[in-house]
């Protein structure tokens, strides 16, 4: 087990090996990961949940869920639990195989993205090469599932919410996707685990503190993280669903487990942004710049520690956000993305090609 | 679109049925606008209140408000009660400023018989209404933020709200019927402590309001949401009878604590907050500042209010005599006028009621015509009223 974790993924396999060797020490360890991958990341949404729930009630001088398991902990399961049991209503007008289709493609698309996101040094489930290309492909289906559910409901405020998601993915994909590049430029690899280890391995002016992408490029920072929350439909950018405009927007239809389904997509895409920004910007499983984890066993506990808090503190700013702002206007959100988003980010990636060259 | 879509839509049998669609163009981009119903259940109407939108995209073409869904004949039923049970009656139909509405029809059945009202019970009269125009304008700030997305000030407005409330169930013994006016004063004289326990509560709410500045009236989203968002000018405003904050936004001071005081208003300084634009920001700007403005007015009701009764003694049956009177004081949405004509019976012969959210919301059609879908949710938000007193 500690080489199954710790190994970097496929690279013990050599082609010598016979092919039970193999399928002992790539298949079954490689099943067991993406296992542990899927069970992870259904369990960190949930605390998400939780942190939501309580920070929000914190910042909002109330006390939260206190009944449910200890200090309401175990809302969110009893929240699921009731869902499960709730009656699923499908309109009469509405398409009945997209509508039942939609919030699956929505979680799938997310939990897929997930595969290539390391946890810990060792603790992924892929590292493609194109591990980040993958991510952002992948998370991008997302929003087809948004569409349908707007489409197939047969409800006007459904349709507009749909069609607002389409609009706001178009506008917010190209600068989070113009940002991801200039990471991968600077790191000079489209691997996810690869951007963590040049993160970790580079070198800021000879002085063994090592490069978190944050610090060279804290404006594609900032805009990757809000096009995040925009692509999430995150507040203040959740015109999609916009409780007080659309009722709720494409959800506005589902009831029972298809509506938890879309809350366990949202909070998914939290963890899976905000786990996608730790891996480009801040370092990966990196405690600090330039401390480095023990080897072992502890060192993959303690990594996956890390990324975990690095991620529950990013999705505790976008609840922060959330409580301090009210929802943008589609139109402002477009004019955003297109005249200041966009610009910033070509600079950006301008900026970082240019540093490369000079740097050699 | 294909023949059949076209046909259903035109049978109006297509999703959508049963609206008055215009097609637009031929061929294969024909296009028809929608109509989209806001309400009577919808979260931006804050009761059963409708609007029609018809839609061209995002961008509204024509509204329509529906009223009429809350109707519960307050006029009517108060021809067949008392001027004692009218209390308990009229409180209702603008449920957020219960207070301020018993007021009115005190004013308008003491002006009938001519009655002194003691000063003791005129100062309460005034101190009370102002909590309650507090209470009510927290409200509106909660919700209005709420239906621009931010959901943090409600629980902020909710939490001064508890404090007056408190306050004022000591007196009333009431949260939002509170009941207290009677013909000739009011009902008991005030708990012992309230005027200390008045002046802690202003002192915290005006150590808190600098919040509700920093955190709606500062916020650049919000700014961005509202700034010259369904701006109304002054004429508009008055030829449709828009009254309140929603007027003194566009710039006209018209307050009736001030041109036309009532109760004992005139012996105290009352400023009315304006604003130029008649903007949605503007008119929550003006409501922000109303709060701002009570508070002062609170502090200088201590200062005044001395000992002495706080009603007059009843006959068993109070009668108007024959005639009628007007009487309009400043609700805290608008203007509230109450017609009172009597037969010198015990009842009213005609109880008709000038309510402010009536009024204020004939301006939606010309306020959100050409807006976008969002802009009529903050204009929507911004007009200010109360369902139960659109539809009496």
């Amino acid at each position: 087990m500690t080489k199954l974790l710790a190994a970097p993924a496929l690279a013990a396999v050599t082609p010598a090996e016979s092919l039970l060797d193999s399928f002992s020490g790539t298949v079954v360890p490689l099943l067991l990961k993406i296992a542990l991958i899927t069970v992870m990341f259904l369990v960190v949404p949930l605390v998400g949940g939780y942190l939501e729930h309580k920070g929000m009630a914190r910042l909002q001088n109330r006390r939260g869920p206190v009944e449910a398991g200890p200090a309401g902990s175990l809302q969110l399961v009893a929240d699921g639990i009731k869902f499960i049991q709730k009656e699923d209503i499908i309109p009469r007008a509405a398409d009945r195989t997209v509508f039942a289709m939609a919030p699956g493609v929505g979680l799938v698309a997310t939990l897929l993205s997930f595969a290539v996101i390391p946890l810990g040094p060792g603790l992924f489930a892929l590292d493609l090469e194109l591990g980040l290309f993958y991510v952002l492909a992948i998370s991008s289906v997302g929003v087809l599932g948004i569409m349908m559910a707007g489409w197939a409901s047969a409800n006007k405020f459904s349709l507009i919410g749909g069609l607002r998601a389409a609009a706001q993915l178009i506008a917010y994909e190209l600068p989070l996707i113009l940002v991801a590049v200039a990471v991968a430029l600077q790191a000079g690899t489209l691997s996810l685990v690869g951007i963590v280890e040049a993160q970790q391995t580079s070198d800021l002016f000879g002085t063994g503190i090592s490069l978190w992408y944050v610090f060279p490029q804290a404006l594609g920072f900032g805009i990757f993280f809000l096009a995040a929350l925009a692509e999430l439909s995150r507040p203040p950018f959740d015109m999609p669903i916009g409780d007080s405009e659309l009722v709720f927007g494409y959800i506005t239809e589902y009831s029972g487990i298809k509506f938890a389904m879309f809350l366990l997509t949202e909070y998914a895409g939290m963890i899976l942004m905000s786990g996608l920004t730790v891996v480009l910007f801040l370092g990966g499983w990196q405690p600090l710049p330039g401390v480095d984890l023990p080897d072992g066993w502890l060192g993959v506990v303690l990594g996956t520690g890390v990324t975990i808090g690095k991620i529950m503190l990013l999705v505790f700013v976008m609840v922060w956000v959330r409580v301090a702002y009210p929802r943008l206007r589609e139109d402002q959100l477009q004019r955003i993305s297109w005249t200041v988003l966009v610009p910033l980010s070509l600079l950006n990636l301008a900026v970082v090609a240019v540093g490369k060259v000079v740097a050699g | 679109m294909s023949v059949d879509v076209r046909e259903q839509l035109l049978q109006g049998t297509a999703p959508g049925e049963g609206l008055a669609i215009e097609l637009v163009g031929d061929g294969d981009l024909v296009t028809a606008d929608m109509s989209l119903s806001i309400g009577p259940a919808h979260p931006a109407t804050h009761g059963v209140f409708r609007v029609v939108f018809e839609m061209d995209g995002e961008r509204i073409v024509r509204a329509k408000p529906v009223i009429g869904y809350m109707h519960r004949g307050f006029e009517k039923l108060a021809e067949y009660r008392d001027y004692r049970q009218i209390m308990a009656l009229v409180n209702r139909h603008d449920w957020l400023s219960g207070f301020s509405n018993e007021l009115g029809v005190a004013l308008a059945v003491e002006q009938m018989l001519e009655m002194e009202v003691p000063e003791r019970a005129q100062w309460i009269r005034m101190l009370l209404a102002e909590w309650n125009r507090i209470l009510n304008h927290l409200m509106f700030i909660g919700s209005f933020a709420l239906e621009l997305g931010a959901i943090t000030p409600m629980f902020y407005a909710f939490r001064e709200r508890e404090d007056i409330q408190h306050l004022m169930e000591s007196a009333t013994g009431g949260r939002l019927h509170f009941t207290y006016n009677q013909v000739g004063g009011v009902k008991i004289d005030l708990p012992k402590g309230f005027l200390a326990e008045s002046r802690q509560v202003s002192r915290t709410i005006r150590e808190r309001l600098p919040d509700y500045f920093d955190l709606v009236l500062g916020n650049e989203i919000f700014r961005g949401r509202t700034v010259d968002v369904g701006p109304l000018p002054t004429d508009v405003a008055l030829s449709i009878g828009v009254t309140g904050p929603a007027l003194q936004a566009t710039g006209l001071a018209e307050d009736s604590r001030v041109t036309e005081p009532y109760l004992k208003y005139g012996d105290i300084d009352v400023e009315v907050p304006v604003r130029k634009n008649g903007d949605a920001f503007d008119r929550f700007d003006v409501l922000l500042n109303r709060i701002r403005v009570s508070l002062d007015i609170i502090d200088q009701i201590h200062d005044h209010i001395g000992a002495g009764p706080v009603n007059q003694k009843l006959p068993k049956m109070v009668k108007a005599p024959e005639g009628a009177t007007y009487v309009r004081t400043e609700n805290p949405l608008g203007q509230l006028g109450y017609w009172l004509e009597s037969d010198g019976g015990r009842t009213p012969w005609r109880l008709k009621m000038r309510t402010p959210s009536f009024s204020n919301v004939q301006a939606i059609p010309y306020l959100v015509q050409g807006q976008l879908l969002p802009d009529a949710i903050s204009i929507l938000g911004s007009v200010f009223f109360v369902v139960g007193d659109i539809d009496r």
